[in-house]
């Protein structure tokens, strides 16, 4: 039995709309959630489930509104819900990584660099760093001319590579993806699977948004599935 | 059960409050500054966020409440109850200010090499060529090239002379700096440009900024935490992304809503 590195326990999630006359929206209710070391869970469910909203909760993106969302960072337990910003941005640099299906960066920074900061925000050399993100961007199969240039005007399955390769190169030990090949062709969802199987294999645990069949056989290990609150409310 | 993060805060406003005449600028503001970290303060014109950075950095005093400063050796000052000498000692070396417009920061009959050089020379440089090396080393961080340091401001652009300012203002390398819309009024290509800027100096230099804006574009880029304010009061603060995608208050919410989407 591996060890769970991220759990949730009767996660709760809403949102009150003040422009809209304080109109509530449910969406998350007692959600326990475990993932483990080494596997990937993959969310199902149909649109307007929840799906994005668990994923950002975790990541502390949406502030959890009931329950516990408890993390391996350093060694101990942290609860993410409710906590200081400061240990939110601790775990996010050290221990949970994400991958957005967007991606938002400081405009005119090349492309080698957004993703090397990964890197050197965690301590590694500047030498070093952009050697790695060099390598890794050309296993996503963005050639090296691209990389001295900003993404801005890339392709919505370049700038998704980007992302891609800034969310793996940390080697963070729980990673989150929202939709990670969803912009992809054939041979870069092969290469996306490659890294989620490598990274899988190092222990990362994975929990991920994906809605592109062949992609999601290849890198699940089970579903976790989530019905709609709205009908209920 | 989370563990205490050890340090102490640099910088804590602790219920401050300040009037003029029957608007209440400050209205019980706390906040707190923690080492290497960036906190944004934002709001509309007129919500206060300028008189709580004046207020923080003792260039205004309150009617009531403490501005907390904990030096490197870690005793905590009231920065209003600190003797003006001890208080400009502070504000040209520990301490630096950014203004919207660099011209109030800059002497425009000194040199580019002269304004960063009157900063190091404050804290107690005298050796005219580690002075001038050094001056030229802070220069090319804001990518201001050597041959420049001659010559006077007026004859730089925009964008220029705020990166000449914070090269000032950088020279001496401050644990804490002050920054009041330091990307107003710029072309948005040159925004874009010392955006990169202030984000990498910062990062590398470990320096811990208050950040006033109304951008919030801005913020996210460059802050770790963020303040909402309107009327003086602080009404939402956390986290950037989490207040500015998932925000609680309805000013926050009105204010995110409000933006236009390039």
């Amino acid at each position: 039995m591996s060890a769970p590195l991220l759990r949730t326990e009767g996660l709760a999630k809403s949102f009150t709309l003040h422009l809209q006359k304080g109109t509530r929206i449910p969406v998350l209710r007692d959600i326990d959630l475990t993932l483990t070391a080494g596997e990937c869970v993959v969310l199902s469910g149909p649109s307007g489930t929840g799906k994005s909203t668990l994923m950002r909760s975790l990541y502390g993106n949406y502030r959890a509104e009931g329950g516990r969302i408890l993390a391996r960072h350093r060694g101990d337990w942290v609860d993410l819900a409710g906590a200081d910003p400061r240990l939110v941005l601790e775990v996010r640099r050290d221990t949970l990584g994400y991958v957005s299906q967007f991606l938002r960066v400081v405009p005119r920074v090349s492309t080698l660099e957004i993703v090397a900061e990964a890197l050197t925000l965690r301590g590694t050399s500047h030498d070093e760093a952009v050697e790695r993100a060099r390598t890794m961007l050309l296993r996503l199969n963005l050639p090296e001319p691209l990389h001295a240039l900003p993404p801005a005007t890339f392709s919505g399955g370049e700038q998704q590579r980007v992302n891609l390769a800034r969310g793996f190169i940390g080697g963070h030990p729980i990673l989150l993806l929202d939709e990670p090949t969803a912009s992809l062709d054939a041979d870069n969802r092969d290469a996306v699977v490659a890294l989620v199987r490598e990274a899988k294999a190092s222990g990362t645990a994975i929990l991920g948004i994906v809605h592109d069949t062949p992609t999601r056989d290849a890198i699940a290990d089970r579903l976790f599935h989530l019905t709609p609150l709205q009908a209920a409310a | 059960m989370n563990a205490p993060l050890l340090d102490a805060p640099l910088l804590e406003a602790r219920d401050l409050r300040l009037s003029f005449g029957s608007i209440r600028a400050l209205d019980g503001v706390n906040a707190t500054l923690w080492p290497g970290e960036v906190l944004a303060i934002v709001g509309e014109s007129g919500s206060g966020k300028t008189t709580l950075l004046n207020v923080l950095s003792g260039r205004a005093r309150p009617d009531m409440g403490q501005a907390i400063y904990r030096d490197p050796e870690g005793a905590a000052h009231d920065v209003h109850a600190m003797p003006a000498p001890q208080l400009r000692a502070l504000h040209r070396s520990d301490w630096g200010f950014v203004h919207q417009n660099p011209r109030d920061a800059l002497r425009m009959g000194v040199s580019a090499g002269g304004n960063v050089g009157e900063r190091l020379m404050a804290q107690g440089a005298r050796h005219y060529g580690s002075i001038r090396d050094t001056a030229i080393d802070r220069l090319r961080q804001v990518e201001i090239s050597a041959d420049r340091i001659d010559d006077l401001p007026r004859t730089f652009s925009g964008g220029m002379l705020q990166r000449l300012q914070i090269a000032r203002t950088l020279a001496t390398h401050p644990r804490l700096v002050f920054m009041d819309e330091p990307t107003g009024g710029l072309d948005v290509s040159v925004q874009a440009r010392l955006l990169d800027l202030i984000r990498s100096l910062v990062a590398r230099l470990g320096i811990a900024v208050v950040l006033v804006t109304h951008d919030i574009a801005v913020a996210r880029l460059l802050a770790g935490r963020i303040l909402v304010m309107r009327h003086g009061q602080v009404v939402e603060t956390g986290l950037t992304d989490q207040v500015l995608d998932d925000p609680q208050h309805p000013y926050t919410q009105l204010l995110v809503s409000s933006v236009l989407q390039a």
